[in-house]
C-alpha cells in the first residue's frame, strides 16, 4: 500500500519525473510513493530514473489509459 | 552521488522552442541526481532574460516546423499546414506573433510544462546558469536584464566546468 500518491496526469515530459522527484524528496527512505500518469513516454522513463536514482520500482501497470507506478524510496 | 557525475550544455539557441531542449535536459539530469551547469552564450542568453514567454517561435527560415491548429475539429487538427504555406510568407507583419501563440496553445493542450516554469524548476533544483560574459557585452546587455542566480565568466569557466562529467552536449 502506498504511502503518498503522486497524480501526474495530463502532464507530459519531463513534468512526471520532476515531480516524483520532488515527491521522493518529502518523503522517508523506505516509504512508498505511487505515481499515476497519462504519459506514455513515463513508462520508460520512471524504470530509467529509477535506475539512475537508485530507487526501487515495485510495480508498474496500465489500466485504462493511465499508467500506475509504486516506487520505494531508498 | 556517482562520482563523476555532471553534466554541462552551451546552449546558444534564443527562440521560444529552442528553450525547451536545455532546460528539459537540465531539470531531468538534476532531477536523476546529477550535477548540471549551462553555459549560455550568444543568442542562448535569451534563455535568461526575466521573461522568457516574451520569447518567439518563428517559421521563418525553419520549413521542418510542423503547422498544425491546435483548436478546431479534428480532421482541421490534422493537417499539416507548414509544408504548404510559402516560407516567404512568414515575413509579413505579426506572423511571429500568430505562430508563437498556436505553439503554446499546443504546448498547453499537451500538458507540456511553460519554458519559465521549467526554468525555475531548473533553478530550484540547483542547476547552474552561467552567462557568457563576451556576449553579454557584445550584445549590450547589463546584468540587470537577468534572472538573479546567474554566473557570468567566460570559455575558460565554461572549460573548468567541462573538465570532469561525461555528458557534455551543444544546443
Amino acid at each position: 500500500m502506498a504511502d503518498e500518491t503522486l497524480d501526474a496526469s495530463g502532464l507530459n515530459c519531463p513534468l512526471p519525473i520532476l515531480k516524483t522527484k520532488k515527491a521522493l524528496a518529502q518523503m522517508d527512505a523506505g516509504k512508498v510513493l505511487e505515481v499515476i500518469s497519462t504519459d506514455a513516454g513515463s513508462v520508460k522513463d520512471i524504470e530509467a530514473f529509477c535506475n539512475q536514482t537508485g530507487n526501487k520500482l515495485i510495480s508498474n501497470a496500465e489500466n485504462a489509459g493511465k499508467y500506475l507506478f509504486t516506487i520505494e524510496k531508498v | 552521488m556517482p562520482e563523476n557525475n555532471k553534466m554541462t550544455i552551451i546552449a546558444t539557441k534564443g527562440t521560444y522552442d529552442w528553450g525547451y531542449p536545455p532546460f528539459i535536459l537540465a531539470s531531468t539530469a538534476v532531477a536523476m541526481d546529477k550535477e548540471v551547469s549551462i553555459f549560455f552564450t550568444f543568442y542562448g542568453l535569451n534563455l535568461l532574460l526575466k521573461d522568457p514567454e516574451k520569447l518567439k517561435v518563428t517559421p521563418v527560415g525553419n520549413p521542418a516546423m510542423p503547422m498544425k491548429m491546435p483548436f478546431g475539429p479534428k480532421w482541421l487538427r490534422n493537417i499539416d499546414f507548414g509544408p504548404k504555406i510559402p516560407n516567404v510568407l512568414w515575413n509579413i507583419p505579426f506572423a511571429e506573433s500568430l505562430v508563437t501563440w498556436m505553439m503554446k496553445k499546443t504546448i498547453a493542450n499537451c500538458g507540456v510544462a511553460k519554458l519559465v516554469d521549467l526554468r525555475s524548476m531548473c533553478q530550484e533544483f540547483d542547476v547552474k546558469f552561467i552567462a557568457c560574459q563576451m556576449t553579454v557585452d557584445l550584445f549590450g546587455y547589463s546584468e540587470d536584464d537577468f534572472i538573479d542566480g546567474v554566473e557570468f565568466g567566460g570559455a575558460a569557466t565554461y572549460f573548468d566546468e567541462a573538465s570532469t562529467g561525461n555528458h557534455h552536449l551543444y544546443m
